[in-house]
């Protein structure tokens, strides 16, 4: 049951990390510079920082460090 | 396949029966197909080059909508292949011109492709998260002898109240960070192999500024209950440690193999 993996759900910050970060095989020829992985990244970062305002509707995480 | 179609490529694999690849849609939203090589095959979906070509692919990648519908298809396909065989799933947005280049690819690369098959056959992947513990309320200090007893205090008091919450917050952070590299040692242990990616971003994950552990780790089929459990029973033990268990995974985490050098090119005798 517990291998069973088209039932697992998947959260996409999971997902992010393996078939980005890993899952690696090679890198493609069309797109050599963006696939390779620093470029990936920086796109990466670009994208992550447009993600608060498309989950705006989302409560915001806690603010750190702020005097009580 | 058009001038204007390129070839993602979804994984590789040993060579599946091709009738068990009829009706599967890839990222492309077209059929995928095979290109066998000796003994091993490139799974790849035709795709537009409009969408999937440097250029619109750089801003397709900054569009979160875009990435997760991507993502979750090549995904998907993954997933069912592995129901075929062993899967070495190809990181995302790995785009070829041509049949001849993916054969290339896989002519390369076949003994370190074929190593990853072996290793990851039979196997799959368990994901780790550990957190610092959501600290418990800390209780309030007494009030300074001599005080009003109202608990408000003086300047100094509130100083010496922060500091102490701020020294304990980083105790508890030091404390995990340990309990981290206990856990991850212990369930690599346990584990056929074990890897540590980095810390999950906050954009994505509300919790990743406490994240100490974001673990991967290879077992074997038909042992992810008793995974889950040594999980859970040394969760248990690590009061610091807030712990999630996800999974289970295709192997991504270890199907990955050493980049050629050069790549192959066209005119490459």
């Amino acid at each position: 049951m517990a291998d069973s993996l088209a039932a697992a759900p998947v959260a996409l910050v999971d997902l992010l990390d393996r078939v980005l970060a890993t899952g690696v095989v090679i890198s493609g020829e069309v797109v050599l510079s963006i696939a390779d992985v620093d470029l990936v990244y920086l796109s990466l970062r670009a994208l992550l920082s447009s993600v608060s305002s498309v989950r705006a509707v989302a409560p915001p995480p806690p603010q750190q460090g702020r005097p009580a | 396949m058009s001038a204007a179609d390129g070839l993602w490529l979804h994984a590789l694999m040993r060579d599946p029966d091709p009738a068990l690849l009829s009706g599967l849609t890839g990222v492309g939203g077209r059929e995928v197909r095979a290109i066998p090589v000796a003994g091993l095959t490139a799974i790849v979906c035709p795709v537009d080059l409009g969408e999937f070509g440097e250029e619109p692919l750089r801003g397709n990648l900054e569009n979160i909508g875009w990435v997760e519908a991507v993502a979750r298809t090549h995904h998907q396909v993954a997933v069912e292949l592995s129901r075929f065989g062993p899967v070495i799933p190809a990181r995302l947005a790995t785009i070829y011109l041509s049949d001849q280049s993916v054969v290339g690819l896989l002519t390369r690369c076949r003994t370190d492709l074929a190593a990853a098959l072996e290793r990851i056959g039979g196997r799959i992947e368990w994901g780790v998260k550990a957190y610092t513990a959501s600290a418990p309320r800390q209780p309030r200090p007494a009030p300074a002898p001599g005080g009003n007893g109202a608990g408000t205090g003086t300047g100094a008091d509130y100083l010496r109240r922060k500091r102490a919450a701020l020294s304990a917050r980083s105790d508890a952070a030091v404390a995990a960070a340990d309990c981290a590299e206990k856990l991850h040692t212990k369930l690599a242990a346990v584990a056929q192999d074990a890897r540590r990616h980095p810390p999950q971003s906050r954009r994505l994950n509300p919790r990743a500024a406490s994240m100490v552990l974001n673990g991967s780790y290879l077992v074997d089929r038909g042992q992810g209950d008793r995974f889950a459990e040594t999980v859970a029973e040394l969760a248990d033990g690590y009061g610091a440690l807030d712990v999630e268990l996800t999974g289970p995974w295709l192997p991504y985490s270890f199907a990955t193999v050493p980049l050629p050098e050069t790549l192959p090119e066209t005119a490459d005798g």
